[in-house]
């Protein structure tokens, strides 16, 4: 609690409101903004500010308080509230940490992936697009949380748009998202419609509260919880409804994808927690049962089929996006387990996915920042060329295996434990299936890099050329983060467990800390 | 029949729009059609929210100036009188005069906005799309990067 005194009063008092508005009212600003530097710089300090925000937030949180920010005075529930609670405010800190490193990040490999008078209003986007991802999580309000799903999925669009300077294909991925994003966005708002019909109020605790008196409520609560489940599962990856995910990672800017991969499919996860486990209940029929039969269902789909398809690409950064709809299937896995303990596991897993999908990412853009490739073919000899970044990259390759001493570990470690709690053994069963594929789709690249050796360009072996300081700090922190959680997962887990108290407040959740 | 007919007619409006829009965005090639799909499906949540704003025989939500000056007040009358019938499903209840809700229609007002936000992103991705395929049909394009895989030329 010492720290807590060193924020003034006003950071206590309006930081929930501020660590949107800021990047909100900046990401405007810098949308007219000449100089690509001080575009940059501002970016940076917003994004600096905004993890000092969180990280009061945080702080506050786990001294035991609770925030709740009325908009503008007016009480909830007619008014808009700002909620912070234990499971949104870990989620901001994520987000804006990994906004912090991703900036760093992007310095060099903007400038050479997108054109020099675009470059500027590009972070204008950025700051919007992590203003919708903040508000999506402090909101408390429902319709606010479709404004600013809508806020970060538009910037988004733009973002991976940003590609077609280095690859024209990021256009139609770019297409291709913005139709599914926009059916997904608008069947969550039908969804929000007849919740509305249901309970007469958007404030998020009140519509719980409401539909716990109402005993679940009539058939519209139904329809709405279907309209929001299939919404969000497109925002979010669910395995069928991923189609766009593989294109617009695979082609926008690698600063682009790190940071999306890291924490846009995560914001939407976070949300279907908080709609399935305090708007609804897991204790009414129709979410119980649609949680158990379809988030596993398709979870275990996802961890099957889409680390199968992983296997079978040719471009590196298709294989991690795959990879990407995999993991999204550990964590709906974890959640559709409808225990505290499975949810807490899926929290964990959302948390150190981000940590590990950033760093590959950032690997990735490094690679391609120095020698222009991303074919998994091409990387032969990369241990030698840039032996800093593979070094990083195998760190964050083993930890998304799931080897031990690295955070892959303990989330799927403690997801194997909450499915075996609830004798779903052929659950195990997938999830080790799940992490042989990975095993391959990952070794495919690392035995290209450490086996062979690099190609012959103009009769000379290619030179070392390691990745400028810029990106090997990011990659270096966000690895040496998932080996720190492997080693001693004790904060995390615990971070996970009080967020999940929140959500089961009767329920014993994991086991504590793995002590390796 | 025709009183059963007069309350559902407008939600088989919306699930006529709703549908027609999906369909269009699935079955056509042509990328300005599917953002028209898109905004059909879109304008047809547009209008169901409009349509659960109406409380059965309400008026519309204007205040009178018989409820005093006092800008305060008003709004909290409002707040009760707009509230109060939709969350005990159409009882009368509170001051005498009974108002439609005029909150969906606030709520939708910002969707359009994001929806009209969405269908310019949209346009302006298909003006450089077609600028650098020469075509905004979505086989063709991919007819185009299929051939460019393959051979790692533009053909």
């Amino acid at each position: 609690m010492d720290l807590l005194s060193f924020f003034p009063d006003w950071v206590l008092t309006h930081g929930a409101a501020l660590i949107v508005v800021l990047p909100l009212l900046m990401g405007s600003i810098l949308a007219i903004m000449p100089s690509e530097r001080l575009s940059w710089a501002v970016a940076v300090i917003v994004a600096l500010i905004c993890s000092v925000l969180a990280f009061a937030l945080v702080l506050q949180i786990f001294g035991g308080e609770s925030i709740l920010y009325a908009m503008g005075g007016w009480d909830p529930p007619h008014g808009i509230s700002y909620v912070v609670d234990a499971l949104s405010a870990p989620v901001l800190l994520l987000i804006s940490l990994m906004a912090v490193l991703c900036l760093f990040y992007a310095w060099p490999s903007v400038k050479a992936e997108v054109e020099p008078k675009k470059r500027a209003p590009f972070y204008g986007a950025f700051l919007l697009c992590m203003a919708g991802l903040l508000g999506i999580v402090v909101t408390g309000d429902a319709f606010n949380v479709f404004v600013f799903l809508e806020v970060s999925s538009i910037s988004t669009y733009i973002l991976v748009g940003m590609g077609a300077s280095r690859d024209r294909r990021a256009l139609t991925a770019s297409f291709n998202y913005l139709i599914l994003g926009s059916i997904g966005a608008t069947f969550f708002v039908i969804g929000l419609g007849f919740l509305y019909m249901e309970t007469g109020t958007l404030n998020m605790a009140d519509m719980g509260r409401i539909l716990r008196d109402l005993d679940g409520g009539s058939r519209v609560a139904q329809v709405a919880y279907a309209f929001i489940i299939i919404g969000l599962g497109l925002k979010l990856a669910m395995f069928p409804l991923h189609v766009w995910l593989p294109s617009a990672y695979a082609h926008s800017p690698s600063f682009v994808t790190a940071f999306l991969a890291s924490t846009a499919t995560k914001a939407a996860l976070y949300l279907l927690l908080r709609f399935t486990f305090t708007i609804f209940d897991i204790s009414f029929d129709f979410v119980g049962a649609a949680v158990t039969i379809l988030l596993v269902g398709l979870g275990v789909a996802g961890m099957v089929f889409a680390s199968l398809q992983a296997i079978f690409q040719t471009d590196a950064r298709r294989t991690l996006a795959y990879s990407s709809v995999a993991q999204v299937g550990y964590m709906l896995l974890g959640i559709g387990l409808g225990t505290a303990a499975g949810a807490a596991a899926g929290y964990l897993h959302l948390i150190n996915h981000a940590v590990i999908k950033g760093g590959l990412f950032i690997c990735l853009g490094a690679v391609w920042y120095r020698f222009g490739i991303t074919h998994i073919s091409d990387f032969r000899g990369l241990s030698k060329t840039m032996p800093w970044t593979m070094g990083a990259f195998t760190i964050s390759a083993l930890s998304l295996i799931g080897v031990p001493f690295t955070a892959g570990f303990v989330s799927k470690v403690n997801l194997a434990i909450a499915v075996a709690d609830q004798d779903w053994w052929w659950a195990v069963g997938v999830i080790v299936l799940s992490s042989i594929f990975a095993i391959i789709y990952m070794g495919n690249i690392l035995k290209e890099a450490y086996f062979r050796e690099p190609p012959i360009v103009n009769g000379d072996i290619v030179a070392r050329n390691e990745a400028p300081l810029m990106m090997l700090i990011p990659m270096w922190v966000l690895a040496l983060v998932s080996i720190a959680i492997g080693i001693n997962s004790d904060i995390i887990v615990e971070t996970a467990n009080r967020a999940t108290q929140l959500l089961f407040p009767l329920a014993d959740v994991l086991p504590g800390g793995m002590d390796l | 029949m025709f009183e059963v007919i007069a309350e559902y007619c407008h939600y088989v409006i919306v699930i006529v729009l709703m549908m027609v829009g999906l369909f269009i965005i699935f079955a056509t090639q042509n990328l300005i059609k599917k953002l028209v799909g898109l905004s059909v499906f879109q304008t047809s949540v547009f209008l169901l929210y409009i349509t659960i704003g109406k409380v059965k025989g309400g008026q519309p939500p204007i205040l009178m100036e018989s409820y005093g000056g006092d800008h305060a007040a008003l709004s909290d009358t409002v707040l009760v009188v707009s509230a109060a019938p939709v969350a005990t499903h159409g009882a009368a209840y509170g001051p005498e005069i009974l108002y439609s809700n005029p909150l969906p229609h606030v709520l939708i007002l910002t969707a359009i906005v994001v929806g009209v936000a969405t269908l310019a992103i949209g346009l302006a991705l298909v003006v450089r799309i077609r600028e650098v395929y020469n075509t905004i049909e979505k086989d063709e394009i991919e007819a185009i990067d299929y051939r460019f895989n393959l051979e790692g030329t533009d053909g």
